[in-house]
């Protein structure tokens, strides 16, 4: 009992700051509880919000009810069994996670990643990219109210799962990034069921803008609704496609280019306001510009190991452990110790779909990671949900949260 | 076991370990007592600073180009002593290029003052920091615990928290509430 | 009798009786249909299939979940005004059951010697029934919304109400260039007038504010504002479950049909058909009905398409360009019938 008031006390320390003057005496403001449980949170986010009539005034975010405790689990596992714990903090980006973590890591040992590792990475990458967006402008659209864009959203996804699950042999947190490379070539058939998606997804695609952006309803309620602009993003620390509607082209993977993402001809989508209509159009654009990278990287999928051939940090193939001793002791030491990490530390960025995923790991000598951390874009850019609907109207306040597209597994960790 | 390469292969452009001292020795002709050391290891360009003084360096180094603030994050350093660490990863976004600065403190003096007023998206950020390592960042305006319950005891991501040390609340066989009854 | 309003055609007492019996039980023997056609179009508009599990083609999937909502546990908000929370429902769904009683299915027919009207009554102030129905239906709307005691029930209410002021004017404009054009108030009277033409000729801008108005008025989608799902939760029966909560929901249903059929009737020409096709006079329920699906379709499909308005966007589509846009229907009706 005294705890839970205790509790409900200290939430009372959540200040409103827009009280307008010459009200108290006879208008109050209305404060309402978004959430957890809130059909456009899209989990488990808790607003508390301020209003005014339909306008808001003011919304605070009150994360942490997904939080799983991730980042400490990874410590007390080795490297490469840290990696599924790693892919479930975003779980709609879970090779992002994947990418960013393993990337760390082989950073910390020197590794160098063969090129077709690389290849089918950037494949699985923009495919999960597609996912997430797609994931996104399903949910966006029915927040908006046009529900059958959810399920043609969900059919394409639908088609990646299915080529993840031909890959890897899971639809979703595929393990399928590697500390080295990958865990395995791709089977016979990918290559064609993945040409038939990229056949197809330009033209879905289009259909989507078809349905959307040529519907004066959306474009009203897009158009010009909660812009911010460039600076106060950058001073939010906000990265991806919401910085870029903003006008400001930065991309992990042109500025920084990691995993050969160089050679890849692709352009990178920029609005030039920074309304919803922009977030809305550049992360539309992306899925074309996604298509373009997998097909070029599907064309020029260079032969070779898909992943590094050092016996001291990945599993020896299978049929070896039959005929080679020395095969069998790798084996048996990757699963039981795992493979040590000289002391150091790294912070290894990567453009995901809701922005830049860092992870930083600190290795201490041992065969686990002393400190995995993942900046997650949803969790910083969720900070930008209060200055963007500041005096919006309800309706708007969703859209703009459907824009920003928070993963709140990504949030709370 | 390959040895730590001096520069990242395939990686992004850092301050060379030419540049990084460069600033390191201009941030001392500013306070020579801000900068107690520089790393250059696997492609990262680290600053350690003396916790106290972290706010005049980050400006400086704002001012002179890293203006977006990537990450902050902390880092148990157990048993090292100073044991906790604060790390703010700088990025400049026209030279691309990172620079991370960390910032040491001792369980005892856990206290830092807050970049908030700088970098506003440090708000949620340091805010794990606090709740997870429980440092105090001084003059941030609303440090509360972030992800963790607001009533919860300890810092779970110290190194010296167990795993596995909170116990689930199971409500079965409890006297009152709901179900006791029947 | 003539209190009220002049009814035009005057039966025995016991075929009222009859006559409202059996429009009660053929109208809440069609919702169950109309909620799985509903659902049953919905779901082939989204690449899916809608309910087949229960009954043939998913046929009695409406009877299960009537059964399951039956079996709920009546509960309430500690906070919920107890005698509106329970009004409000019941308060819905007879606003909307009253103004079946207005749809004309037919003329005047002889059945076994009697003279029969196809309606529940034939008053001289038809249209101006249904809208006074109308205007009650909303307290259903608005009590139930404000006595749930949540807040955003009551966010729902207020939008309500403003919806209700914005688009009942419109509606009740757009009309009146009908009624100019037939002079008279009665139905069956409209739709005798309409022998000669369909008023969706004539009428065509007063047909399609109607129906824009009418989307308002069922708080159908893109109108949805008053439920909006992803902003309200379901806004005035959030807190809502059990047996009242499908109260609302046929209330919703039935005011659709009434809408269709005031539609049909006032702008399809009713039970008559195109190319002076005279059928039996029992064929005549049907074809109101068939005019009547062709509506419900139309619900359904844009409720399929459309994304939701905003509600400064509603307000001022309501008051800026409907509005206007009545008034002018009407002007020129008027010039044109007094010239």
């Amino acid at each position: 009992m005294s705890l839970l008031s205790d509790h409900r006390k200290r939430e009372e320390s959540v200040t409103f700051s827009s009280e307008p003057a010459g009200m108290g005496e006879t208008h109050e403001l209305l404060t309402l509880n978004f959430g957890p449980h809130h059909p456009a949170t899209h989990g488990v986010l808790r607003l508390l919000v301020t209003l005014e009539g339909e306008v808001l005034r003011d919304v605070k975010p009150i994360i942490g009810y997904v939080h799983t405790g991730i980042e400490k689990t990874a410590e007390d596992k080795s490297y490469w069994k840290a990696i599924p714990v790693v892919e479930r903090m975003d779980y709609l980006a879970y090779y992002f996670n994947a990418m960013a973590y393993c990337g760390a890591v082989e950073t910390l040992l020197g590794l160098e990643v063969p090129p077709r590792a690389q290849y089918l990475r950037v494949i699985h990458l923009e495919l999960n990219r597609i996912m997430s967006h797609l994931v996104w402008l399903g949910t966006s659209a029915l927040d908006l109210g046009a529900m059958s864009m959810f399920w043609y959203c969900f059919r394409e996804r639908e088609t990646i799962l299915d080529l993840f699950e031909m890959s890897s042999g899971q639809r979703m947190h595929t393990r399928y990034i590697q500390i080295g490379g990958v865990i395995e070539d791709i089977p016979a058939g990918f290559a064609r069921k993945l040409q038939a998606f990229l056949d197809e997804m330009p033209r879905r695609a289009d259909q989507y803008a078809d349905l959307l952006e040529k519907n004066e309803i959306l474009l009203g309620r897009l158009r010009d609704t909660c812009p911010l602009d460039a600076e106060t993003l950058l001073g939010l620390g906000v990265t991806g496609p919401l910085l870029r509607a903003a006008g400001v082209p930065w991309d992990l993977r042109k500025a920084q280019p990691y995993s050969s993402y160089d050679q890849f001809d692709f352009k990178i989508p920029v609005g030039s306001v920074g309304d919803n209509y922009d977030r809305f159009r550049v992360r539309h654009a992306e899925l074309y510009e996604s298509v373009k990278i997998i097909q070029q990287a599907l064309n020029g999928l260079p032969e070779g190991p898909h992943i590094v051939d050092d016996r001291k940090v990945t599993l020896p193939p299978r049929h070896e452990l039959a005929t080679s001793m020395e095969a069998l002791i790798h084996h048996f030491k990757l699963v039981t110790e795992g493979f040590r990490v000289p002391e150091g530390e790294c912070y290894y960025p990567i453009e995901g779909p809701r922005g830049e995923y860092g992870c930083f790991v600190r290795a201490d000598g041992s065969a686990k990671p002393a400190r995995v951390h993942m900046r997650d874009p949803s969790f910083v850019n969720l900070q930008a949900t209060a200055p963007m609907v500041k005096d919006a109207y309800i309706a708007d306040f969703i859209a703009t949260l459907a824009m920003i597209d928070p993963v709140l597994g990504g949030v709370d960790r | 076991m390959s040895p730590p390469v001096a520069a990242r292969r395939g990686g992004w452009p850092v301050p060379d370990p030419g540049g990084l001292e460069a600033i390191a020795q201009a941030l001392r002709e500013a306070d020579p007592d801000c900068i107690l050391g520089t790393t250059h290891v696997n492609g990262r360009a680290e600053i350690q600073i003396e916790p106290s003084r972290n706010v005049p360096v980050l400006e400086w180094l704002r001012d002179r180009g890293y203006t977006f603030l990537a990450s902050l994050h902390g880092v148990d350093y157990y048993p090292h002593e100073p044991r906790l660490g604060v790390i703010y990863e700088l990025l400049d976004m026209r030279e691309v290029d990172r620079v991370s600065v960390k910032a040491r403190v001792s369980t005892d003096d856990a206290r830092i003052a807050s970049v908030t007023f700088m970098w506003p998206g440090a708000d949620f950020q340091e805010r794990e920091v606090y709740d997870m390592f429980g440092v105090e960042f001084e003059g941030h305006p609303d440090l509360r615990r972030i992800l963790m319950p607001e009533d919860y005891e300890g810092f779970p991501q110290r190194r010296d928290f167990p795993t596995g040390g909170e116990p689930v609340l199971f409500t079965h066989n409890e006297t009152d509430g709901y179900g006791a009854d029947r | 009798m003539s209190v009220f309003a002049d009814v035009n055609y005057f039966e025995p007492w016991w075929i009222q009786i009859l006559k409202a019996i059996l429009i009660f039980a053929v109208i809440f023997g069609v919702l169950p249909i109309l909620t799985v056609y509903e659902r049953k179009l919905l779901g082939r508009f989204q690449h899916r299939y809608g309910p087949n599990r229960v009954g043939p083609y998913g046929l009695m999937q409406p009877l299960a979940e009537i059964v399951k909502f039956a079996r709920k546990e009546a509960f309430r908000p500690t906070t919920s005004v107890g005698f509106l929370f329970h009004l409000a429902p019941a308060l819905s769904i007879l606003t909307a059951v009253g103004g079946l009683a207005l749809i004309p299915w037919g003329g005047v027919q002889n059945i076994l010697g009697t003279n029969v009207g196809l309606y529940g009554i034939d008053v001289s102030v038809g249209p101006l029934y249904v809208f006074a129905l109308a205007g009650i239906s909303f307290y259903g709307i608005l009590l139930g919304g404000w006595a749930s005691g949540s807040k955003y029930s009551f966010l729902g209410s207020m939008r309500a109400a403003a919806q209700l002021i914005s688009y009942e004017v419109s509606q009740g404009l757009s009309l009146v260039g009908v009624l100019i054009t037939a002079q008279t108030l009665s139905l069956t009277g409209i739709v005798n007038a309409q022998r000669g033409m369909w008023y969706v000729i004539p009428q065509l801008c007063g047909f399609l504010i109607f129906m824009v108005a009418s989307f308002a008025e069922t708080n159908r989608a893109p109108f949805d504002l008053v439920e909006a799902d992803a902003e309200l939760v379901g806004g005035y029966f959030t807190e809502y479950g059990g047996t009242p909560f499908v109260a609302y929901l046929f209330a919703e249903y039935v005011n659709m049909m009434v809408v269709s059929a005031m539609a049909t009737t006032l702008f399809l020409g009713g039970w008559l058909l195109p190319f002076g096709i005279h059928p039996p006079g029992w064929v005549d329920p049907f074809v109101v009905v068939a005019k009547m699906m062709l509506f419900m379709t139309l619900f359904i499909w844009i409720r399929a398409t459309l994304p939701r308005l905003r509600y400064d966007q509603l307000m001022s589509f309501g008051w800026k360009v409907l509005l206007p846009l009545a008034t002018l229907n009407l002007l020129v009706t008027a010039i044109i019938v007094v010239a």
